[in-house]
């Protein structure tokens, strides 16, 4: 970061974010969409990458690439330090105790279906109770029903109230005896809901149960500290946080991780084999059969690296104020209804308009260079709960700018004028 | 990528607002639900048959504008017509709205040529196809429910 010089009197510019000057190491951002300037206002679909995330796998691939944990070559031997180095720099950003609680995944999902399957398969009887909340994705509910299927065991749903926020008074009632696990996003995709987690991770162990966290959301925006949490399990996706496609980060407890069986059998994850048996790595190798996403871990390590540097404090306060200014200008906006209305939000802003269909919505703004999401989210329970089948969603990142709400507003009107 | 005002034509607005045929039917022979995963939009269809003709024809749900027209523009083309002109009429939208029409021969209804703008919008080619899929698992007596996903409408570009 450039150094801050603040003349006396002035603000202090060193806690804003340079957004002209993020937006510069994001290439992407100087792509046109139907010859208009891109306003990319999906990051929490994907985010966009930096030059820095692009240009350390293109030259860990260009210059350094080996597999990891097998040679006794000097470029196998390179790649294994950096590898094991970029655990250790994810273990930091998180907070964890270890760098053995740090696991790679493919993403968010896979690192779900990863506990389901390990922690969930063993510990689980018929009866058992997994809670999770109304407002989940998808993926951190699927995965629990299958778990479900297999196991006997029951799902429970915690309600959330009309303005988008759980109702903790509700999840604390259905934690009982028979509650194993809880499996909790920590900000919500569709509602932008952040999610009082130390609580709820206080309430999870007063039950004797074990708490997931689908920070999917979250990790590109706030700054996540594992252990001040108290969750068990914490999952995300890399290429949501300014990272490639085909890494994720599983956070596990060590006590947790140590007492759970392989998920995935393989290369990498064995200690030794033999056609009657096979014993297991420690974690978190144990968790990572094959050749893993070594290109991908790469560009999530420069990811991390970049959102150090830049910082969270100022890009949460930037994200803040451009979700507020977008909150202020859509609420006036005629036939606008904004879905989600939580006291603590953060990124993300759901809307439906009167007289326009989502989808009709969406391609009008493509035509404008506005990208948005259109759809259920993947959050089809919570659109039923909501009385709605889709919304609009217009998501925040450190690189969007007060013009990219400018941009929102107009391509709304002209959404007025085309289905007029 | 085609142009706004050719995707959304007056034509179609106007079916959007004023859906035509757009109720439940209490004694229809046939009906089948056209179901589209990637929004979750629903419509069902319902048909009464004369024989071998559609004696009427109606729809509902919910759907955005180009599904919506799509569904009311087909309940004005088929009617009246027998089931084998119904599928030929479904065959010719098909094709023109996934941009496999061949335009000397493959005329579609004048009234739904106004989707022809469709194909140069991917992502919308199964909201204008969602109705005519129910339509179709309608008149074959076919599954109740039919999704978008079980046909790759969209053309590989």
């Amino acid at each position: 970061m450039a150094a801050v010089t603040a003349a006396p009197g002035t603000v202090r510019s060193g806690l804003a974010l340079d957004v002209g000057r993020v937006r510069q190491d994001f290439p992407v951002l100087r792509t046109r969409i139907h010859g208009k300037p891109l306003v990319y206002l999906d990051s929490a679909a994907t985010s966009q990458k930096p030059q820095a995330v692009i240009s350390a796998m293109d030259d860990f691939l260009s210059h350094w690439n080996a597999n990891v944990h097998r040679g006794v070559h000097d470029l196998s031997q390179r790649a294994t330090l950096e590898y094991d180095a970029i655990r250790e720099r994810v273990r930091a950003f998180f907070n964890a105790a270890d760098s053995s609680e740090i696991v790679f995944s493919h993403g968010t999902t896979s690192a779900i279906n990863l506990v389901a399957h390990s922690y969930g398969g063993s510990v689980l009887r018929s009866g058992d109770e997994i809670v999770l909340t109304e407002m989940e994705h998808h993926s951190n509910i699927v995965p629990w029903q299958l778990l479900a299927q297999r196991s006997g065991a029951v799902i429970r749903v915690a309600p959330i109230t009309d303005r988008g926020e759980l109702r903790l008074d509700a999840l604390e009632a259905l934690l009982g005896p028979r509650t194993r696990i809880v499996a909790v996003t920590h900000v919500s995709n569709v509602l932008g809901t952040v999610n009082p987690i130390r609580r709820i991770a206080d309430l999870t162990h007063a039950a004797g149960a074990v708490l997931l966290v689908d920070g999917a959301q979250s990790a590109p925006h706030l700054r996540v500290d594992v252990r001040a949490l108290g969750c068990d399990f914490f999952v995300c996706s890399g290429h949501k946080m300014l990272g490639p496609t085909g890494v994720g980060v599983l956070f596990g407890r060590r006590d947790l991780l140590e007492g759970m069986p392989p998920y995935e059998g393989g290369g990498g994850m064995i200690e030794r084999v033999s056609f009657e048996e096979t014993t297991f790595a420690p974690p978190p190798a144990r968790f990572e059969a094959g050749t893993p996403p070594v290109a991908e871990v790469v560009g999530l390590g420069a990811a991390i690296d970049y959102l150090e540097r830049t910082g969270f404090d100022r890009i949460s306060r930037h994200e803040q104020t451009l979700l507020d200014l977008a909150y202020e200008q859509l609420r006036g906006f005629p036939g606008l209804r904004i879905i989600g209305e939580a006291a603590d939000r953060a990124s993300v802003l759901s809307f439906v308009l009167d007289g326009a269909h989502p989808h009709d919505v969406g391609t009008i703004l493509d035509q404008e260079g506005v990208a948005v999401r259109a759809g259920h989210h993947c959050a089809q329970p919570l659109m039923r709960r909501l009385g709605l089948i889709s919304t609009v969603r217009a998501s925040f990142s450190l690189y969007n700018t007060a013009d990219d709400v400018a941009a929102l507003l107009r391509g709304l009107r002209r959404v007025r004028e085309v289905l007029a | 990528m085609g142009s706004l005002s050719e995707l959304y034509q007056s034509l179609i607005l106007d079916h959007n607002r004023s859906p035509r045929n757009f109720r439940s039917m209490e004694n229809a022979d046939c009906h089948a639900e056209g179901y589209n995963p990637l929004c979750g939009d629903q419509l069902s269809v319902w048909v009464k048959l004369d024989d071998d003709r559609i004696e009427d024809i109606s729809f509902q749900g919910s759907g955005c504008a180009i599904s919506r027209a799509s569904a009311s523009l087909m309940t004005t083309a088929v009617k009246g017509r027998t089931v084998a002109e119904a599928r030929e009429i479904f065959d010719r939208f098909h094709r023109m709205i996934t941009g496999q029409a061949d335009s000397t021969s493959e005329k579609v209804p004048a009234k739904l040529a106004v989707f022809a703008g469709v194909a140069e919008f991917p992502s919308r080619v199964k909201c204008a196809g969602l109705s005519w899929h129910a339509l179709k698992s309608a008149l074959d007596r076919g599954p109740e429910k039919v999704s978008t996903d079980d046909e790759p409408d969209v053309r590989q570009r």
